[in-house]
């Protein structure tokens, strides 16, 4: 085990080190001057160039990399070239929003898609199975924009049941959460459907079922808890999809994260933010995949770690 | 004694129509209450030296104080914290006679050190500012951009109550450029201490100060009850709600949670909104220092022959562009927009005529059209309004191809020289100061015409650059001969055609029932979008 973690983290350190290098050349050969944003349309040419020198952007790639770099070992992000503030700073501050987020998203794409992929599983082939999953194909296909600004309508607008948009209380989380799960909530539903079907198919459960238990004992108490092994273990792999997801439910809703952030440093090609929140999502991502491969064995034992 | 006599009576001459000019407060305005404005992106700064986009600019001037200011709702100049002022007969020495008792929001008294310290801050290439350039003519100027000076030769304190700034050539505009943001006083200690987050920690001496603000989510003013200003501002406090989508902002609006959508009224809403009687009762238009164009390379084949341009503007329906905006616009006839001074009314500019649009571009040696490119930025309603351009070209055989980027990118390709077209829609196209200069240095001039600079179409023309600076050699920026001066040098440019101006935007924003003051504070051509410290809430 510390060997494989050793190596998982080596590993890691590496994806994030090709994912920091392929994002710097992106920005570097990006057509768009960010200088030019910062200096303004009645900058004079030597303007210009002060700033570029005071930006070290007049240094080759190479130079540039390096600095990055080792500015990120000693934990420095590097400062927006438009806000002037610590990219860390504006990063620790939206973190815990888009944290929230994903914690009310988890929730309710479990709920949603195990209830449903249960239910299916339940009632294969018949209505409810196929109403179910026509539910969850629609779910994984729906656009977000389009799901989010629905949501927001009918819920907060015309019932009222919850506030337009904005954060602060359960009730701000309670839309954008929902929005960011149905994607999800597709998924497992699907995933949760086959892996019951496949379940209930073994002969322990037949043998449950034999000993006459209940129709409900044998589905939570012997069948469920096998089926839902392989799901718990893809919640990890799932935080590299709602990544995408947040930039827009974010942006719909008013929600203070990092997905916001990104999106308002795109528009302005505002890099050090762009490298800080690419490289805080990607490390997200590596996290949730490595802490999946981990806890997995401990899950379902017939997997091991090598 | 005569030169002292004549200063004078320059001085009575433009300070007197300035003092005349004194706003009168609204006699139902009550004091009390805060209001909730949105917006979309998060505010980026909020120092002067630095913020430079419409959102933070009103919040600026709200929390900072220059030499000098506008009438509310108007674009007409008045002392700010210039008590007065006096220009030398050759109208290259201003002397300002600062307000007593003013004070930054640290307590401390505001002295002339402090206009020292903060044009000589703005212009220090260390702070990176992008209005840096707008001081180009005070004396000194070019050593602090080359980083030969820390201080500008030209800014003398004479004692700490009176301040005086030599130009190194005459610049009418130059009290228009002690009203910009940039040029706003503020305190050493306070920037000091806060190094590079000042733009967070603003201290300044303006009719609000900053109470709160959590990154990504509010900011909250809260009113200066020691404003130097009597009875302003009404508003107890001003909440900016950021990060919200306009069309999140007008359902909280219609909702009754906003009281301002700063973002505007989405296009997508306009015409639901105007149809509603009740909503459209609280729809303010007004006027905004704005044209919208398309720029031809003029370096570039086949837009170096001026034919071509002319048969460009031409074939342009602004009519129709027009209406693809709601009709919240009129079509343009040339640079400058109506509502600025030197605007030429008798100039009716190009006709929609594809005749002889076609008759020129055949006469130019093009009579089966060309093929060419039209760069243009990727929000909503600009695509729009580029296929429009796209089909009125291609009825005298243009084909242009669209290429709608992101905003960096087409200031990149306009800067650069590769865009043969681009339409402005969304960039570079709102004046900072309401003065005919400001559509001209840094848009048609030689000085922006080279690599990286927003002269677009690299028009240069020596000549008409020559005659600008003779306009701007006046010492009143209001004198009839200088504005006449300015007419000539933009209808002389439109008879070579580097643009096609296309139309000049009106600007529409909403309230709730309950704000009150003048419909011309919502819609404060320097001030957008909303004037905060004159508005007021009636309940």
């Amino acid at each position: 085990m510390p060997v494989y973690l050793a190596r998982r983290l080596v590993q890691s350190a590496l994806i994030l080190l090709g994912i920091s290098f392929v994002t710097f050349v992106l920005l570097y050969v990006l057509p768009a001057d960010p200088v030019r944003q910062i200096a303004g349309r009645s900058a004079t040419p030597q303007v210009v160039e002060n700033i570029r020198r005071q930006l070290g952007l007049d240094q080759p790639f190479i130079v540039q990399y390096g600095r990055y770099l080792w500015g990120l070992l000693q934990g420095d992000f590097g400062r927006s070239y438009l806000q002037k503030t610590d990219v860390a700073t504006l990063i620790a501050a939206r973190l815990p929003a888009t944290l929230q987020l994903m914690a009310g998203a988890i929730l309710c794409e479990l709920v949603l898609g195990l209830t449903m992929g249960i239910l299916a599983a339940l009632r294969r082939g018949r209505a409810l199975d196929q109403g179910l999953m026509i539910v969850s194909f629609v779910a994984v296909s729906a656009p977000q924009f389009v799901v989010s600004l629905l949501l927001l309508y009918v819920f907060a607008v015309k019932l009222g049941w919850f506030p337009i948009g904005g954060y602060g209380t359960f009730a701000h989380l309670v839309l954008p959460a929902v929005t960011l799960g149905i994607l999800g909530s597709g998924w497992y539903s699907r995933m949760m459907r086959s892996s019951m079907i496949d379940v209930l198919r073994q002969d322990y459960i037949r043998t449950a079922r034999a000993k006459g238990l209940t129709r409900a004992r044998v589905v939570l108490r012997h069948a469920l808890p096998n089926a839902v092994l392989p799901i718990i273990a893809m919640i990890g792999i799932d935080i590299g999809v709602f990544m995408g997801g947040i930039v827009v439910v974010e942006s719909v809703f008013g929600w203070p994260g990092i997905g916001q952030l990104a999106w308002q440093a795109i528009q302005r090609i505002d890099i050090p933010i762009i490298m800080g929140v690419t490289l805080v999502s990607a490390c997200a991502i590596v996290l949730g995949n490595l802490l999946a491969d981990i806890v997995a064995p401990f899950i379902d034992p017939r997997i091991r770690l090598k | 004694m005569k030169k002292l006599l004549a200063s004078t009576a320059l001085m009575l001459a433009l300070a007197l129509p300035a003092a005349a000019q004194e706003y009168t407060p609204d006699p139902n305005a009550k004091p009390g209450g805060t209001i909730t404005i949105t917006y979309k992106d998060d505010v980026a700064t909020l120092d002067p030296a630095i913020g430079y986009d419409w959102q933070n600019w009103s919040m600026i001037k709200s929390l900072f104080d220059g030499l000098m200011d506008y009438v509310p709702g108007t674009t007409e100049l008045r002392p700010g914290l210039a008590e007065s002022y006096d220009i030398s007969e050759d109208g290259l020495t201003y002397t300002f006679k600062l307000r007593p008792g003013v004070k930054f929001h640290n307590g401390r008294e505001m002295v002339a050190e402090d206009v020292k310290y903060s044009l000589d801050r703005v212009t220090l290439p260390a702070t990176q500012s992008p209005g840096a350039g707008f001081f180009g003519s005070i004396k000194g100027f070019e050593a602090m951009a080359a980083g030969s000076a820390t201080t500008l030769e030209g800014v003398t304190v004479v004692d700490p109550a009176t301040v005086r700034i030599e130009l190194s050539r005459p610049d009418a505009t130059f009290l228009h450029v002690m009203a910009l943001n940039f040029a706003s006083v503020v305190p050493k200690e306070a920037v000091e201490a806060a190094g590079a987050d000042f733009g967070k920690q603003p201290v300044g001496t303006g009719a609000f100060r900053l109470a709160e603000w959590t990154l990504g989510q509010r900011l909250v003013f809260e009113k200066n009850a020691d404003y130097w200003r009597e009875g302003v501002p009404y508003l107890d406090g001003v909440v900016f709600e950021v990060g919200q989508e306009p069309i999140v902002a007008l359902l909280r609006l219609q909702n009754g949670e906003v009281d301002v959508p700063g973002d505007g009224i989405p296009p997508a809403k306009f015409t639901e909104v105007m149809a509603d009687p009740a909503q459209a009762a609280r729809v303010v238009e007004g006027g905004q220092l704005h044209t919208g164009y398309i720029t031809l390379n003029v370096t570039q084949p086949p837009f170096d022959n001026v034919k071509v341009r002319q048969a460009v503007n031409m074939a342009i329906n602004k009519e129709r562009i027009t209406q693809i905006i709601n009709g919240r616009a009129v079509p343009a006839t040339q640079p400058l927009p109506p509502s600025m001074p030197g605007h030429a009314k008798d100039y009716a500019g190009y006709p929609h005529d594809v005749e002889k649009a076609k008759a020129l571009l055949a006469e130019a040696g093009f009579a089966d059209g060309f093929e060419t490119e039209l760069y243009v930025m990727n929000t909503d309603p600009n695509p729009r309004i580029a296929q429009a351009i796209q089909q009125d070209l291609s009825r005298i055989g243009i084909r242009a191809a669209i290429q709608s980027l992101a905003q960096a990118n087409v200031i990149e390709a306009g800067g650069n020289g590769s865009a043969p077209m681009v339409w402005s829609g969304g960039m570079a196209w709102i004046a900072d100061f309401p003065d005919p200069s400001n559509f001209w240095g840094p848009i048609l001039g030689c000085a922006g015409a080279g690599e990286g600079g927003w002269n677009w179409s690299k028009f240069c023309d020596k000549e008409l650059d020559a005659l600008a600076t003779e306009a701007d050699s006046f010492r009143d920026p209001a004198d009839p001969a200088r504005l006449a001066k300015w007419s000539e040098v933009y209808v002389k440019a439109m008879e070579q055609a580097p643009w096609v101006p296309v139309f000049n935007e009106q600007r529409y924003t909403m309230k709730s029932a309950r704000m009150g003051g003048e419909d011309a504070l919502y819609v404060d051509p320097v001030s957008i979008p909303v004037n905060y410290d004159y508005v007021y809430v009636t309940e």
